[in-house]
């Protein structure tokens, strides 16, 4: 089981290496809506320092989402997806496997990417690791919960719009309890129940969305 | 032992088939035949477990395939309309992951020994968007190769696409499959002589509901 885990992350972070440009595509996304944001709002370094997480996390947020739309479809549509539902082996554990890798090729890069972004807004040192532990608490749960709606909406047509009207409402919990704990080390006060809220978001799906999802595939693959 | 009773699907407004019923039992071929959109894929996907049947069940060793799915997919191999290879992946890298995934003998050797089996051995390190359509029909039929010891293959148009060598080789696949003791189901559209063991089913098609 631990061997097909492996099999299918090694897989996926092969093809999103020979498929650079789709993963950098949605880092790229990441770091231009967050630059973007102080050209707009102007250099005034107090307003920086209060809407930098928040807009770090949103930019997550949105590039998460800009991912989804192919973390099933191609294996679906080159019917690679049928014959991993047929390997034999626990769908959870296809579908945990897919997950770990596109978190590593998201939201991993992203969280990193936090860390001069976070200089960028001048958060401060605190914050900013802050920012960077929420984001690494947080992340898994958004792909987590992404994949659900990419599983409900495969196969669909105009499924993109539907994926980003589901999953939105449910990540934003995520969005929340991430630029709080941000506030929260900035204004003094402990990050840690934010902190810990996230880990428990993300625990929590990493329980229920694997087995919501293997069943949602397997309708889609109906 | 693989076991349908009672079996029926509809798809949309029309009823592909009913109270389907039959036996396959080791070293047998059973041949399914009828028209375009007689159901012949949609039988097949409800044997291999993919699609859900509207009425009916099908056992696998006496055990509804629904209940036991990953015993049920251990045992089986199966080749669909589409041909399940990535397209970015090279050859061998799309055979050592299917068998890696499976918990069979991922290695190189192995692999290549499936490969040559169907004269794919010059194409391992090609990627799979470098194929033509019947090379990578060879590289989806290989899995048959690389799990030798799989008791069920269902088959959906295996022969489509091939050149008259690759149909030798196939053909020489199939019986020796059935040789050892295990089953196959499949559709075939040319005129193949299929191995004498070979049961035919034909599927009248479907009538409106």
């Amino acid at each position: 089981m631990t061997g097909a885990l492996l099999a299918m992350v090694r897989r996926d972070l092969l093809l999103a290496l020979r498929q650079r440009g789709d993963v950098l595509n949605v880092l790229l996304f990441f770091v231009v809506v967050v630059t973007m944001v102080p050209l707009g709002v102007g250099p005034e370094l107090s307003v920086l320092r209060m809407i930098g997480a928040g807009t770090v996390w949103v930019a997550a947020l949105l590039a998460s989402i800009v991912s989804l739309a192919r973390m099933f479809a191609q294996d679906y549509a080159d019917g690679s997806l049928e014959q991993m539902m047929l390997a034999g082996q626990p769908a959870s554990v296809i579908v945990i496997g897919k997950i770990l890798a596109h978190w590593l090729v998201t939201g991993a890069p992203i969280t990193l990417a936090a860390i001069p972004i976070a200089v960028m807004f001048d958060l401060g040192v605190d914050p900013a690791a802050t920012l960077v532990a929420s984001l690494a608490l947080g992340t898994p749960a958004l792909s987590l919960v992404g994949a659900v709606g990419a599983a409900l909406t495969l196969g669909l047509r105009g499924g993109g719009v539907l994926v980003t009207l589901l999953v939105l409402p449910l990540t934003v919990p995520i969005l929340i309890f991430g630029a709080a704990a941000v506030e929260a080390t900035a204004g003094g006060l402990s990050p840690a129940p934010d902190l810990l809220l996230l880990a428990g978001l993300s625990l929590g799906s990493a329980a229920l969305a694997p087995w919501a999802i293997a069943t949602a595939l397997r309708i889609s693959l109906e | 032992m693989l076991q349908v009773a009672g079996l029926e699907c509809v798809r949309g407004e029309r009823r592909l088939f009913h109270e389907l019923q039959f036996e396959l039992c080791p070293g047998q071929c059973l041949h399914i035949a009828g028209d375009n959109g007689a159901g012949k894929t949609s039988l097949l996907r409800i044997l291999a477990g993919l699609l859900a049947p509207t009425a009916g069940t099908v056992r696998w060793r006496g055990a509804e395939i629904g209940a036991t799915r990953e015993e049920y997919g251990s045992e089986l191999a199966f080749v669909g309309h589409l041909n399940g290879i990535k397209e970015e992946l090279t050859v061998l890298e799309n055979v050592r992951f299917e068998a890696a995934v499976r918990g069979a003998d991922a290695s190189e050797p192995a692999a290549m020994g499936a490969l040559q089996r169907l004269g794919l051995q010059e194409y391992a390190d090609r990627f799979g968007r470098h194929l033509s359509q019947g090379q990578k029909r060879r590289v989806a039929l290989a899995r048959l190769c690389a799990a030798p010891s799989v008791p069920l293959w269902i088959l959906d148009e295996p022969f489509n696409a091939l050149d008259t060598g690759a149909i030798d080789t196939l053909y020489g696949v199939i019986a020796a499959q059935l040789a050892r003791g295990g089953m196959v189901v499949l559709t075939v559209h040319q005129k193949i002589d299929l191995p004498p063991a070979t049961r035919r089913l034909e599927l009248s098609g479907g009538a409106g509901l």
